[in-house]
């Protein structure tokens, strides 16, 4: 095969590559509009899903999509942060390497596992325990009305923050265990607790990195499809309290596509059009950080 | 002449002194009690992170085992009360596509590599940040690429669609994968062998290609889990079969998808099921992860 030949063949891949990009992109444009010549734009914002009576409002779904992503986004920004800086700094020397290893694992247990686990499991142990004991605790705030069902926005937000915590951490701590080392010990020597060291020095300076790694999760917990299908409770309604059922847009899809034809498929179509330029959108910025920080030095970004 | 007072409540220097050796070990002190909370509270994350992932993993354990008998490996799926189901359908089936996608996104993914090891243009680095990009869109949108291309225009549910859909999952993991496997390789046996007047094609063959193979086996180790996991591209492009489909071009069944549909079954057998088809697709998936990073350390040690 003659040089010629043979850049001309990876050249045909690397385009067969960008054509399959492009495929997917325009596919899923041309089966998305039909919904918004037909119905307008106005089915973004209403919240009537009614398919039998030919409503179509998504604003439910997108409302759950945003309230679920929220829930696991709180809880992960704290929790991912520390467990982070555990692993980079505290833990005992001899458990860093082990847990770090344990933690990158967990990032690829299907989400199918996570689903199964989360509606047998976690939901009993909501509905009997942690929901009325915090609705006896909260309940004053008005977030927590209705029965306990287990199923729902708060158990779809806690799984997602499970699942999106290993990516979290994984990505945190290799930017974090990056901050120069003359900067730790400069802190150090001016007299700074480790702290300190850790708050003034490390964590701003790991800034870029922890907010790549934050916005690589809010996408894997937007796109999250069965595991959220398993335990939201599918409803169409607006969340009224935090134990309600809700649904999302990849709750929505996957749950009515089957029975799905005419106008409600094409707006199934749009819906997933919708997640797809987000979920393009958010990954394209969480890579414009990640990379950032890749070129500044840090030697092994885990990519996730 | 005067005298100098020894008297230090007198002396207005030393005093001074002792007011501010009295500030600052109370602020030492104020910063060391605040530098253990935060210590102590990043510990806590780091134990409060490790409870849901032993949780996930132990209960499956716990709850899958009991669901392997010889019915599970042997016969097929089995409508509700009809003792003896298994999940052999949708063993083989997941086996199939996986094979299928593997055998079609190995060649394409390692070419695409080879084109971005080499190239270092406007076109490369686009390519590489589509890639970047793709790895993280939500899977359900990749899943209604393959009903819109595949399902659509052939007509029929099939394997060959999952296996399109998956494959879309796998390539970008491959090809960054391979391009960093292909990059580490040293650029003097590259020269050499291109110094000894081979072509690029051979030179690619018989020298980079074989160094980076280790690096190449563990990037489609991972391509293999992250693909071998996903439910939701499935959903939409397999549909499920609860009989024997050996044949692609048919609809089949496959272990995440028949998790899926049995979690959320009313019926304990089926249940058990889906418990066993968790831990063994946790167990395959995990096993390929480890076996990704066996052979990457032993890269690393040979490099060494």
């Amino acid at each position: 095969m003659s040089d010629r030949v043979y850049r001309v063949l990876l050249g045909v891949v690397a385009g067969l590559f960008g054509a399959v990009l492009i495929a997917f992109v325009v596919a899923m444009a041309n089966q998305g509009v039909p919904a918004f010549s037909k119905l307008g734009f106005s089915f973004l914002w209403s919240s009537n899903w009614d398919p039998t009576h030919n409503h179509f409002g998504i604003l439910t779904f997108l409302v759950g999509t945003v309230e679920t992503t929220a829930i696991a986004v709180v809880l992960a920004v704290p929790i991912g942060l520390g467990t982070a800086l555990a692993l980079a700094y505290l833990a005992p020397r001899r458990l860093r390497a082990p847990l770090s290893t344990a933690v990158e694992l967990l990032a690829a247990v299907p989400s199918v596992v996570y689903g199964l686990w989360g509606l047998l499991v976690v939901a009993p142990f909501f509905r009997s325990t942690i929901e009325p004991g915090l609705s006896s605790v909260f309940g004053w705030t008005g977030l927590f009305g209705g029965a306990n069902q287990g199923v729902g926005l708060l158990l779809a937000g806690v799984i997602l923050f499970i699942m999106v915590l290993p990516t979290m951490v994984a990505i945190s701590r290799d930017v974090l265990a990056a901050v120069p080392h003359d900067q730790v010990e400069g802190a150090m020597a001016l007299g700074a607790t480790r702290w300190q060291v850790l708050r003034r020095v490390v964590v701003p300076g790991g800034r870029v990195g922890v907010l790549g790694a934050l916005t690589l999760a809010t996408g894997r917990a937007l796109g999250e499809t069965v595991a959220v299908a398993l335990v939201i409770g599918n409803s169409a309604h607006l969340a009224t309290s935090l134990k309600s059922n809700a649904g999302t847009i990849p709750s929505l899809i996957v749950s009515t596509f089957g029975e799905a034809s005419g106008t409600e498929l094409n707006v199934l179509f749009a819906a997933a059009l919708v997640l797809l330029v987000v979920g393009i959108g958010v990954n394209a910025l969480a890579r414009v950080f990640v990379r950032s920080v890749k070129r500044s030095g840090a030697e092994s970004v885990a990519v996730a | 002449m005067t005298t100098l007072s020894f008297d230090s409540s007198l002396d207005p220097i030393l005093s001074r002194r002792a007011e501010i050796q009295k500030i600052a070990s109370a602020s030492v002190k104020r910063r060391k009690v605040y530098s253990k909370i935060g210590i102590a509270l990043c510990l806590l994350c780091l134990v409060v992170a490790c409870v849901p992932l032993l949780a996930i993993i132990g209960y499956t354990v716990a709850k899958g085992l009991p669901a392997w008998n010889s019915a599970f490996f042997t016969q097929v799926t089995k409508p509700e009360g009809i003792p003896n189901g298994g999940l052999w359908n949708a063993i083989v089936g997941s086996l199939i596509i996986d094979a299928v996608a593997v055998a079609v996104t190995v060649p394409f993914g390692v070419l695409g590599g080879l084109f971005l090891a080499e190239s270092d243009g406007p076109i490369a680095s686009a390519v590489r940040y589509a890639a970047d990009v793709l790895t993280g869109v939500p899977s359900i949108t990749v899943g209604i690429f393959g009903y819109i291309i595949w399902v659509k225009t052939v007509g029929s549910y099939s394997g060959y669609a999952g296996a399109f859909a998956i494959g879309i999952i796998m390539v970008p993991v491959i090809m960054r994968a391979a391009e960093t496997a292909l990059r580490g390789v040293p650029t003097n046996l590259y020269e050499a062998g291109l110094a000894l007047g081979a072509r690029k094609a051979t030179v690619a063959r018989r020298v980079t290609l074989p160094v980076a193979l280790p690096g190449l086996i563990t990037g489609v180790l991972l391509a293999v889990a992250r693909g071998a996991g996903e439910t939701a591209p499935l959903i939409f492009t397999i549909f499920g079969n609860q009989f024997m489909q050996t044949n692609p071009s048919k609809p089949m069944e496959a272990l995440p998808l028949a998790i899926y549909s049995y979690s959320s079954q009313p019926y304990n057998d089926l249940v058990q099921i889906a418990w066993g088809g968790a831990l063994l697709l946790m167990m395959v998936i995990l096993i390929l992860n480890v076996g990704a990073r066996l052979v990457s350390a032993r890269l690393r040690r040979e490099r060494r």
